[in-house]
């Protein structure tokens, strides 16, 4: 067999190995998507209530919470960035990163410092190679987030928000997530969680009309404890997001190398092809011209 | 007019449906809602269970809840709690190990969400 035959079978050796994985990955990818779809839905019947009741709490009483107050002159903010733990999903990380880049860019603008806190490895990664300090970083869980990470990252923010900006505390909180819209877009979002803009959600009563509640044990006990929760919630609303972007984006990444490694597999078979129809008309060439040459000896 | 009940927790809808009677006990101390309540918002107790009762509940539907929020308007009753677990889900060997562990450690935590496990699968504590 000729050289040029046997490294177009390695080739594609290799090149079918590789599809074989991210053909793999993709399916993977692709059932799992279902399930973190599923996880968003479920939990959005809690995200709902408990906004609701945060914006009964906040209309119906004019209690100051300090989660609630716009600081007079924020100068330091910390920005939450959720990425991915694997790669393999296309921009999913880079995009979450350059809107967090822009934000802090923005930040910076209005005259505060800003620390960041990391989701997932690649973000990790992105901020350890360029030497960029990180206040703080979960990993191991961007496919499959739960509540009591998101409880955890929240108790963190909380706490920070809570110290004053001069023993390293922060004014403000801002996550950038990724927002599932459906299987084929995803966008990145940056939110601003702390002090809190509650938000209204789609299904309120019509003029806002909130029955007058009493409060057990009172309004700014029931307020205290809403309002970590509220920002638990918030949080893990993102993560779980992000879980089903990621997977969305993986899914769509390995689609697209499994269709590449296909097509190269036949432009190679089709070269490795040609290289041996080569090789047999250069052999039958040379047989002949042989022959030709003994003929041509023995009428002499 | 029964009450509509809704218990909620972070990760998933737990129970929904229509009951008669829901027992929860709030900071304040126990509480009873009938249908025809006053529109109320309160925050629960950690480690006690609610029971509710009644049409869908039947002879009733017992979940321990560790913390979160009781809120009453309109007959519309919603339990939100970060973690709640069915009396049906609660594994009564392993809440019992989880309470002896707590106790010895002192975790007064630990110790009453395990007690509240126990009391709504029904076992005396």
């Amino acid at each position: 067999m000729g050289a040029q035959l046997r490294i177009y079978r390695r080739r594609i050796r290799s090149v079918r190995a590789t599809a074989k994985i991210t053909r793999a990955m993709e399916l993977i990818a692709a059932s799992r998507i279902v399930k973190a779809q599923q996880r968003v839905a479920a939990s959005t019947p809690y995200a709902q209530a408990i906004t609701r009741a945060v914006s009964a709490v906040a209309s119906l009483s004019d209690i100051d919470h300090p989660l609630l107050t716009e600081r007079p002159d924020p100068t330091r903010a910390a920005v939450l960035l959720v990425t991915s733990d694997r790669g393999l999903a296309g921009a999913y990380s880079a995009n979450v990163l350059r809107e967090g880049d822009a934000l802090t860019e923005h930040l910076r603008e209005r005259g505060m410092d800003v620390v960041h806190y990391l989701v997932g490895r690649k973000g990790l990664a992105y901020y350890r190679f360029r030497d960029r300090p990180i206040a703080a970083s979960w990993l191991g869980f961007s496919e499959n987030p739960g509540y009591l990470q998101a409880k955890e990252i929240a108790d963190t923010l909380i706490n920070a928000f809570q110290t004053p900006a001069e023993d390293g505390g922060v004014d403000e909180i801002h996550v950038v997530y990724t927002r599932f819209v459906s299987m084929l877009t995803q966008t990145p979002e940056a939110r601003r969680i702390l002090p809190l803009e509650v938000e209204e959600t789609t299904e309120e009563p019509v003029g806002g009309a909130f029955p007058q509640y009493e409060f057990e044990p009172n309004a700014a006990g029931v307020l205290d404890a809403l309002l970590p929760r509220y920002v638990e919630a918030r949080i893990y609303n993102a993560l779980l997001q992000g879980a089903a972007s990621e997977l969305a984006a993986r899914r769509r990444a390995c689609k697209a190398a499994t269709d590449n490694a296909e097509e190269l597999i036949k432009t190679y078979t089709r070269l490795a092809n040609a290289a041996r129809q080569a090789e047999i008309t250069q052999e039958i060439s040379e047989i002949v011209g042989g022959a030709d040459a003994l003929v041509a000896a023995g009428s002499e | 007019m029964p009450l509509q009940v809704d218990l909620v927790s972070a990760e998933r809808r737990l129970w929904s449906g229509a009951a008669d009677f829901v027992v929860a006990r709030t900071l304040d101390g126990e509480l009873g809602i009938l249908p025809g309540h006053v529109p109320l918002l309160g925050v629960l107790a950690e480690g006690f269970t609610v029971k509710i009762t009644g049409r869908d509940a039947g002879t009733g539907i017992v979940a321990a809840v560790h913390g979160g929020f009781l809120s009453v308007a309109n007959d519309e009753v919603t339990i939100l709690t970060e973690v709640a677990e069915l009396s049906g889900e609660i594994d009564v060997a392993r809440a019992r190990a989880a309470l002896d562990r707590a106790t010895a450690e002192g975790d007064e935590q630990a110790a009453a969400r395990s007690r509240a496990r126990l009391a709504a699968a029904g076992q005396p504590v």
